[in-house]
């Protein structure tokens, strides 16, 4: 191997916090040779984005580096002077961060900011600046970059916003970028794509790549080595191929085995005794319009309303204790879709049957739905009121439907949903910041469970969550699936735990439901163009050789 | 990564005494000494106008123990009946401690009331603004817009004003208290709606409110049980700097003459006596209140804005 | 932007009128005109024909309608108290309040904005906690007892500055100024001091506030790691940031330095329209009132949409999509 670009040594990085001093990088040790992909991968507090924080010299106060050594090409840069650490950043080290929607200073061009950047790190006139800008966006697979370069962030999508980092951050050639989470929030199809002009980009220039991410699909498709981390520490480096087929380290191990995979594994959902028997649930036509902002002058002219049809005609059934899974992108309108299913939003026309009752028919239906129906949401932080403790929460559902009368019932009740979802009874008392988010969702399951529901929608339940965590969370969820009989509609991005978890599925596009059908026949053979785009975009860890 | 279907032995929840030490806003009040003095300062000052009537070394408004022969007496200075006055007495010989004292109570009691008021009806609009939507929210916030773009003071003097004109003369001095309560609380509901529509129109979207409507509770059980005390914490900090606004807009009232009436003066109303005398050399009728005005607005506001510091949790390490 | 405009400038039209429907009601239903005007002595039969000549017994929104064109064409009736039209009472004060108001306001914006910027970029240091803390004190000093004590400085003790009054002032047409003259200017100094206090705290606090909120965002961390230098990321992009949610209120704080000075000209005796105004409060004297009312509404609509004009031009976002959701 050549003299590494960046050669990082027993790294520390404290936090002096009010409780005590917070050690966020404990001894990290790694090289990045030139040209090379490394990818960083971890869990949630791992310390893989404080590594690069700490690189470029970006810590957020009031970390500080307390030992170690950083080496750029030989020459130690931690301990520089703030000014002259300033001149390496954008010059020799580049940097993408994960959210392109505010990386972007809203108030200049595209352009002002990528000449800016441009002359701040070579000296070329206004002109000159401008046609490299043109260049790398052209690069960067910006279609009409001469045009292009005269518009604000706000006029790209977030895709072609995040293209427009990954210009500036190669904008002075560095001789190594740190992308941090660079797609984590992007679309899966869009994911795909930005990987790649990072990938073309950096190989065209022979610059190095830092690859910082929690997604181990990610690091599969471009790194050539992989750096697992936990709790500050490295767990093991390793060629990509090495550390997903023969992971070393117990940590690795399991993390590995927690990611679920898109391929079958293990036993097909069983099979089902009558082909298309008498279904539970029953959506039919279902379509939601939302009026996109009249305001009260259009309402005087009686303008015609701006609509949106978010959700449009979607049809399907799900038969008593199986899991229809539910697969789209940002904006195909499967939240919405679950929200009129659970009872939230009213359908603008279409009807959604539980046990052949219609629950948006008057209050007969409300009443019914009340009882029968239960939902379980996407963030752990948001869906418990933090301001109540944990056994008024749960109990939320059995007092205002009154399953039960005396207090200590309530109260007997809550502990034994809490048994049911493997956490102490003792913890009724306690309040939600207490706890991590995997624990979280065990108490939003708990609550959806309390009032003894037969249907439970499911509003991707395991987005926010660590893989480890999501894959017991997932477990959970089947087995109460098992003990109760439960019903589920499962609400996800991720075609992989679809796979895992469901039945049947309905992959939905624009509010149109594109496809539906058993999952293993839609997953291996695809019918509609969407559904092909989608699954070729998932990176599947066990395709690596 | 513990087996994860093994139920594992949680901790004992807390006490609430331990979750009041444990909390972040009292670390940082522990180590923010300036804090300390503030809430200090505050509490002796309210404290003294509460019990004014018992600790109170003179009763200023009771024409028989009033020595008139006393008037200008400097503060420790002689005074021509014998008595002590710490402060000094002002020209009619009234006890300048023991009407700072009174006075405060005024000023307190209005303040208070008035703070109370705008929150009230603040936080009562604000919710249903940020619940509601709508045209109900366009009204309201429009309302809250217009009147906040004009100063607090102006508007409480044009109620002031119509109050006037609209109440018999008669009765002028019985309800002006009243009149200033309404006027001042009025001129500043609108900073309580506009933070608490934000807040809730946040709150309003999170999942916990969605998992009690899919429950079918009514909405003023989600708003009150739910969103309400969510939107408490910045209600305290608006409340505390609305609370030393209060006292100062009822002091300059009061100073411009239109506040309180004479009989029950309020600190502006000794500022307003005490400014006649400042040019012929009795500095003390003028300087005792306005200092503690100034040290009873200047504490308030110290304790608002740790208060925003400590709740807001972007600043909190 | 034509239609923006256009948007903003009925939306202004509406508030106008509203404004003005609370001063008629004021106008009309606060106290009897006609006792007012007339007197308690004048028969009940010659109030009646005084009522009916006035208009006052037609039909509410006739008396409106007449109030508002009365009121389009400077037409603000009597004043109860002066006995003179309130149109000239007002304009005869006015430039004493606008000289005192310019002055204040310009003096609150350059302090102010200079100061926050300098107290956000340099938040740790020991200069910037001393402008702070004198600012808390600020906000925690009324008006009135910083003019007072200026006074009793400057004017009582060292005698250098006026104490009350305009001093002398010259005539430019219909305009007295205060301006060309010495001791018109020095007269305008305490004043100016004691009105702007109050804003420059103010706006010094909201600008520091919203520039540390833009230097903790993620594009300034990505100018950084761009490589771009201090001076750049905070003069050029922070700057310009910070700048958009500060021109807003800033206008409407420059607003209410006009109604602000109600105090300030009481302490000073300045002859201008607030210490009109609170005499006119004392009285009762509604048709100065009402129309006091409606000379401030006026002037914050017209800032008001200035500042909205600004703000397009200064933000690209509006620029696209002009509807500004629930603002």
């Amino acid at each position: 191997m050549s003299a590494p670009i960046l050669s990082v040594r027993n790294l520390v990085v404290d936090f002096p916090l009010r409780r005590g001093n917070f050690r966020a990088l404990d001894g990290v040790s790694f090289d990045i040779a030139p040209g090379e992909v490394l990818g960083v991968v971890g869990e949630s507090g791992a310390g893989k984005s404080m590594t690069g924080s700490a690189v470029i010299g970006l810590l957020e106060p009031p970390g500080q580096i307390t030992s170690g050594e950083v080496h750029l090409t030989g020459q130690r840069i931690d301990t520089l002077p703030a000014a002259e650490l300033a001149r390496l950043r954008g010059k020799r080290i580049g940097m993408v961060m994960q959210d392109p929607l505010t990386s972007l200073n809203p108030l200049f061009t595209v352009g002002e900011q990528l000449i800016e950047t441009i002359r701040q790190h070579m000296p070329l006139s206004e002109d000159e600046a401008r046609a490299r800008a043109i260049s790398l966006l052209e690069e960067a697979g910006i279609p009409r970059a001469a045009e292009r370069i005269n518009a604000y962030p706000h006029q790209f999508s977030g895709g072609m916003r995040q293209r427009v980092v990954i210009a500036l951050a190669i904008a002075a050639d560095p001789e190594l970028v740190i992308a941090d989470e660079p797609t984590s929030a992007l679309d899966v199809s869009v994911q795909a794509q930005i990987i790649k002009v990072l990938k073309d980009l950096c190989q065209r220039r022979g610059t190095a790549i830092m690859l910082i991410t929690h997604d181990m699909g990610v690091i599969a498709q471009i790194a050539d080595r992989i750096m697992v981390m936990n709790a500050g520490k490295v767990v093991e480096t390793g060629t990509v191929a090495n550390i997903i087929k023969h992971p070393q380290e117990e940590y690795t191990i399991r993390l590995i085995a927690s990611i679920p995979t898109i391929s079958r594994t293990g036993d097909a959902p069983p099979a089902r005794e009558d082909q298309g028997g008498a279904s539970y649930v029953e959506v039919s036509h279902l379509v939601r319009d939302f009026d996109m902002g009249a305001t009260i002058v259009d309402r005087i002219l009686r303008r015609p309303a701006n609509l949106f049809r978010a959700v449009n005609d979607v049809s399907f059934r799900i038969r008593k204790g199986e899991t229809y899974g539910l697969v789209g992108e940002s904006g195909s309108g499967k939240s919405t879709c679950a929200r009129m299913i659970a009872g939230l939003i009213e359908p603008t026309s279409g009807s959604v049957k539980v046990a052949g009752q219609d629950v948006w028919a008057g209050s007969e239906g409300a009443r019914a739905r009340r009882r029968a129906v239960q939902m379980i949401f996407q963030d752990p932080y948001a869906s418990l009121n933090p301001r109540w403790r944990v056994g008024n929460i749960i109990a939320e559902p059995i007092r205002v439907l009154g399953l039960a009368q005396t207090a200590s019932e309530v109260e007997d009740r809550v502990a034994d949903l809490l048994r049911k979802v493997r956490l102490d009874p003792i913890v009724m008392r306690k309040f939600p910041h207490e706890f991590s988010g995997g624990q979280r969702q065990r108490i939003a399951i708990a609550r959806a469970l309390s009032s003894q529901p037969e249907f439970i929608v499911c509003d991707e339940p395991t987005s926010a969550l660590d893989v480890s965590v999501q894959a017991q969370v997932l477990d959970l969820m089947a087995e109460l699936q098992q003990e109760f009989g439960l019903t589920y509609l499962l609400i996800s991005h991720n075609l992989a735990v679809i796979r895992q978890m469901a039945t049947d599925v309905g992959v939905l596009h624009n509010g149109v439901l594109v496809e539906s059908g058993p999952v293993d026949a839609i997953f291996d053979h695809p019918q509609a163009e969407y559904t092909k785009v989608l699954l070729d975009a998932v990176p599947d860890l066990a395709a690596i050789d | 990564m513990s087996d994860p279907m093994q139920i594992a032995p949680a901790t004992a929840p807390k006490t609430r005494w331990q979750r009041i030490v444990d909390s972040d806003i009292f670390f940082s009040y522990t180590r923010s000494p300036v804090t300390i003095i503030a809430s200090l300062v505050a509490l002796m000052l309210v404290l003294m106008a509460v019990l004014a009537p018992w600790i109170a070394p003179h009763t200023p408004f009771d024409p028989s123990t009033i020595e008139l022969m006393d008037g200008f007496t400097a503060p420790m200075g002689d005074s021509f009946s014998g008595k002590s006055y710490l402060f000094g007495t002002d020209d009619q010989g009234r006890d300048l401690l023991s009407t700072i004292m009174y006075g405060s109570r005024v000023s307190l009691f209005v303040g208070f009331s008035a703070t109370l008021f705008a929150m009230v009806l603040g936080i009562s609009l604000g919710l249903a603004a940020g619940y509601r939507g709508g045209m109900l929210d366009t009204v309201i916030m429009r309302i809250a817009d217009v009147q906040l773009s004009f100063p607090a003071i102006l508007i409480a003097l044009l109620i002031f004003g119509v109050a006037r004109g609209l109440i018999p003369p008669e009765r002028q001095e019985n309800t002006a208290i009243w009149v200033l309560i309404l006027a001042i609380g009025l001129s500043n509901w609108a900073q309580f709606a506009r933070t608490v529509r934000g807040t809730t129109m946040v709150e309003r979207q999170k999942d916990y409110v969605s998992a009690a409507r899919l429950l079918g509770r009514h909405p003023l059980a989600i708003v009150t049980r739910h969103v309400l005390p969510n939107v408490l914490g910045p209600v305290l900090v608006i409340a505390t700097i609305s609370l030393a606004l209060a006292i100062i807009e009822e002091a300059t009232l009061s100073f411009l003459g239109v506040g309180v009436p004479p009989t029950q003066p309020s600190l502006g109303t000794l500022i307003r006596i005490g400014q006649r005398f400042l040019f012929s050399g009795e500095w003390w009728i003028l300087a005792f209140p306005a200092f503690t005005l100034i040290l009873l607005a200047l504490s308030v506001n110290l304790l608002g804005d740790w208060l925003r510091d400590a709740l807001n949790p972007r600043l909190r390490k | 932007m034509f239609a923006f405009i256009l948007r903003r400038l009925l939306q202004s039209v509406v508030v106008m009128l509203v404004v003005a429907l609370i001063a008629f009601l004021i106008f009309r239903y606060v106290g009897d005109p006609i006792v007012s005007m007339a007197g308690v002595e004048t028969r009940i039969e010659d109030q009646e024909i005084m009522r009916d000549r006035l208009g006052l017994n037609d039909p509410f929104y006739a008396q409106f309608w007449t109030f508002l064109s009365n009121a389009v064409q400077g037409e603000f009736g009597i004043s109860y108290r002066l006995q003179q039209p309130v149109l000239r009472l007002i304009s005869e004060r006015l430039p004493a309040t606008l000289e005192l108001a310019f002055v204040s306001a310009t003096l609150a914006l350059v302090v102010g904005v200079l100061l926050g910027i300098f107290t956000a970029l340099r938040a740790r240091s020991l200069l910037s906690g001393a402008i702070m803390a004198v600012s808390l004190v600020g906000v925690s000093l009324p008006t009135f007892l910083i003019g007072i004590g200026l006074i009793y400085i400057f004017a009582v003790e060292l005698q250098w500055l006026p104490s009350f009054g305009r001093g002398e002032t010259v005539a430019i047409g219909p305009w007295r100024t205060g301006f060309l003259t010495d001791s018109g200017l020095k007269s305008l100094i305490l004043p100016a001091i004691t009105l702007s206090l109050f804003q420059m705290t103010l706006i010094m606090r909201l600008v520091r506030a919203e520039m540390l909120e833009v230097l903790r965002t993620d594009y300034i961390r990505f100018a950084r790691a761009r490589g771009l230098p201090e001076k750049v990321i905070n003069f050029r992009h922070a700057l310009k940031n910070t700048m958009v949610p500060v021109i807003t209120i800033t206008g409407l704080q420059l607003g209410s330095v006009i109604a602000f000075a109600i105090v300030t000209e009481t302490v000073f005796q300045w002859p201008g329209v607030g210490s009109l105004f609170i005499t006119s409060v004392q009285a009762v004297d509604v048709p100065v009132m009402a129309t006091y009312l409606m000379f401030i509404a006026f002037v914050f609509v017209v800032i008001n949409l200035i500042v909205d004009i600004l703000y397009y031009l200064v933000d690209p976002r509006l620029r696209v999509d002009s509807r500004r959701g629930g603002h």
